[in-house]
């Protein structure tokens, strides 16, 4: 097998695996939240908002193909791609959608929240931007323990209008720390197009300001993707400090799974729908020698059964014990609830 | 020894003891603006104690990171007042992380957040905000005031291992008292300073000693006071001050944060539920903190202010 077969076939198992977790966490979350002129009604499995990221699967699969477990990542509140990119356990995130004991945070943080610190996935976050801070600190600690190890930053185009973002990226330059700055550009800011909410050229003219290097990529192509993030991590890793990549894709959902996203142009998301990074690496895949469409055909197979499989175990686990929610808050002061 | 001495010294035992204990803020090399970590940076190098740009929202968050990462950072805010600009990093990120993410994480910090009225610094450099702190499940709040103690739980506080708010008072810096390095303090006990039957007087920071001088004027007059130092905001020490309410049947808090809001309703509505004594609360007017004199003081709280309520609080309840 020729190494780019091999290369396009594991981004492309990453990133089925990312499309059919999504698909099935949006199933679920139907009537789960009250918004967007929807109302809760009870049935939902996977309660709340949720922030799916389907369409921008070829992002977290061409960056996080060139991380290893010791290296670190922030996310989002749209992270389920970034988790399940950086090796986390399928199931035990789908467990941690439905509530569940057995989820990677015992129930206590949901979608918005999914964690897995044994993969360095140090967390989604359900505020913008919050992500780049805890990045540069923990790419502050992997210098001074002269570890080899990096922190990936994932965060969105609306992330880049906030205040920490430029503390963020200065701290990391003033510093030269090991921190790979990842603005996953998805063109929304929840309802608000970024565009006209956005001064100047966005994330890479912003880094290339503070003398951080950055690249910007087409974030639906990921070839180009892996491409690109294989050069920034080598030199992120080569200690010549931080680097950003600035990948346009597009949110092809709403805001949350219950968000229609009715506010948008039509021809707008039939034309992002064409650039599919699925779709686009099969075809790619497809038009190399050797290639078998039944290899690609069997691992969407396997990712659906899989998923399948973590819906059924996830929906039949039991709850976390009650007692629990007093668990895991401080070390001082434990009993002293009033 | 000096407050700020204490302070000084009591990172410099942990920053021996542990190669993980380092500092950042702004200006801590030379030493931070109140001397309180003087010969810091001399001593660990400039890897260890960290300056930093004026960006409160990267310093805190940062610190959240490397505690995530295994380091166990002081983190300088200068005044209370600029933590403002790191609400997001010290309430959503540093204060939930551990049970958010199912205790897959610690974020064992220490950040020092200065309070309290200073020199005529007016508005935005004079508050005093530890309700806000106490009020977040996750963080420790602690306020000391004496230099034994700026040492002792500065020192247990870093053991801890959760994110600590510890709130230094502006005007203690150069407080001078002996420091006893082999003295421990547990997070969360209470120290009485004098005992009484007339009354229970609970404060904390500098407005114990307004209430110590009070306390004084008190006995003279035949008025036996019970003085609590709180020491830790979160958790309070409610053993040692419900008791005490029960024997005395009357309690006082002070504080120089405003009244309304402020810690001490927690402390007076918690006494008044558990032995139904009687209560006050003496604090700041809801003003912000004027710059003249004449409108500063309006906002301060003195040892007659304190004599005066407790001499009433007798006085009707006879």
């Amino acid at each position: 097998m020729s190494l780019e077969i091999q290369t396009l076939t594991n981004l492309y198992r990453t990133m089925v695996r990312i499309r059919a977790f999504e698909n099935a966490a949006e199933t679920a979350s139907q009537g789960g939240v009250s918004a967007y002129g929807k109302a809760a009604d009870g049935s939902a499995k996977v309660r709340g908002p949720l922030h799916l990221s389907t369409g921008q699967e070829a992002v977290p699969a061409g960056v996080c193909a060139h991380l290893q477990r010791t290296d670190y990542l922030t996310s989002t509140h749209r992270g389920h791609g970034h988790t399940l990119a950086k090796g986390a356990d399928l199931q035990s995130m789908m467990s941690e959608l439905f509530g569940k004991a057995s989820g990677t945070n015992g129930g206590k943080g949901g979608s918005m929240h999914i964690a897995d610190f044994s993969v360095g996935m140090l967390g989604a976050n359900g505020v913008v931007g919050a992500g780049l801070p805890i990045a540069v600190g923990a790419a502050h600690a992997q210098k001074l323990q002269r570890r080899d190890s990096i922190t990936a930053c994932f965060f969105g185009d609306g992330a880049i209008n906030r205040g920490p973002f430029l503390e963020a990226l200065n701290w990391a330059r003033v510093y030269q720390l090991p921190v790979l700055f990842v603005c996953e550009d998805n063109r929304w800011s929840a309802t608000t197009a970024s565009g006209p909410m956005t001064a100047g050229a966005g994330a890479s003219a912003r880094a290339l300001s503070l003398d951080i290097p950055a690249v910007q990529v087409d974030g639906n192509d990921v070839l180009a993707v892996h491409a690109a993030a294989a050069t920034l991590v080598a030199e992120v890793r080569s200690g010549l400090g931080p680097r950003l990549l600035h990948a346009i894709t597009y949110r092809v959902k709403g805001h949350v799974s219950v968000d229609l996203a009715a506010y948008r142009n039509a021809e707008e998301l039939q034309a992002a729908l064409k650039t599919d990074p699925i779709a686009r690496a099969r075809a790619k895949y497809l038009a190399l020698p050797g290639a078998l469409a039944q290899e690609l055909d069997a691992m969407e197979q396997a990712a659906s059964d899989e998923v399948t499989t973590a819906v059924r175990i996830a929906d039949a686990a039991p709850w976390p014990d009650a007692a629990s929610a007093f668990t895991d808050i401080q070390n001082t002061g434990v009993g002293q609830w009033r | 020894m000096t407050y700020a001495q204490a302070a000084a010294l009591a990172l410099q035992h942990e920053m021996t003891a542990d190669a993980n204990v380092i500092v950042i803020g702004e200006d801590v090399g030379r030493g931070g603006i109140f001397g309180q970590y003087q010969g810091l940076q001399a001593r660990f190098g400039a890897e260890r104690v960290i300056d930093t740009p004026i960006s409160e929202a990267a310093i805190m968050g940062a610190g959240v990171g490397m505690a995530l990462a295994g380091l166990r950072p002081v983190i300088e805010m200068r005044v209370v007042d600029f933590a403002l600009c790191g609400m997001d990093e010290i309430v959503n990120q540093a204060a939930k992380n551990r049970f958010m993410f199912g205790g897959q994480g610690r974020v064992p910090l220490v950040v020092r957040m200065p309070i309290g009225i200073w020199d005529a610094s007016a508005a935005q450099h004079s508050q005093s905000l530890e309700s806000w702190f106490a009020h977040l499940p996750g963080l420790v709040v602690v306020c000391p005031a004496t230099p034994q103690d700026n040492y002792s739980l500065l020192r247990a506080a870093l053991a801890s291992g959760d994110p600590v708010v510890y709130m230094e008072h502006k005007t203690l810096w150069g407080l001078s008292g002996e420091v006893d390095v082999s003295q421990t303090a547990t997070l969360g006990h209470a120290n009485t300073l004098r005992s009484g039957a007339n009354l229970t007087l609970v404060s904390w920071s500098k407005q114990v000693q307004a209430c110590a001088s009070a306390c004084e004027q008190l006995a003279s007059e035949g008025i036996e006071v019970e003085l609590i130092d709180l020491r830790t905001i979160w958790p309070w020490d409610r053993d040692t001050v419900l008791k005490s309410c029960a024997r005395t049947k009357k309690l006082l808090v002070v504080h120089e944060a405003v009244q309304a809001g402020g810690f001490g309703a927690e402390i007076a509505a918690s006494a008044a539920e558990a032995t139904g004594c009687r209560i006050q609360r003496l604090g700041a007017p809801r003003i912000p903190v004027g710059y003249a004199p004449v409108l500063e003081a309006q906002s301060r709280i003195s040892a007659e202010d304190v004599a005066a309520a407790v001499r009433l609080m007798l006085k009707s309840s006879r």
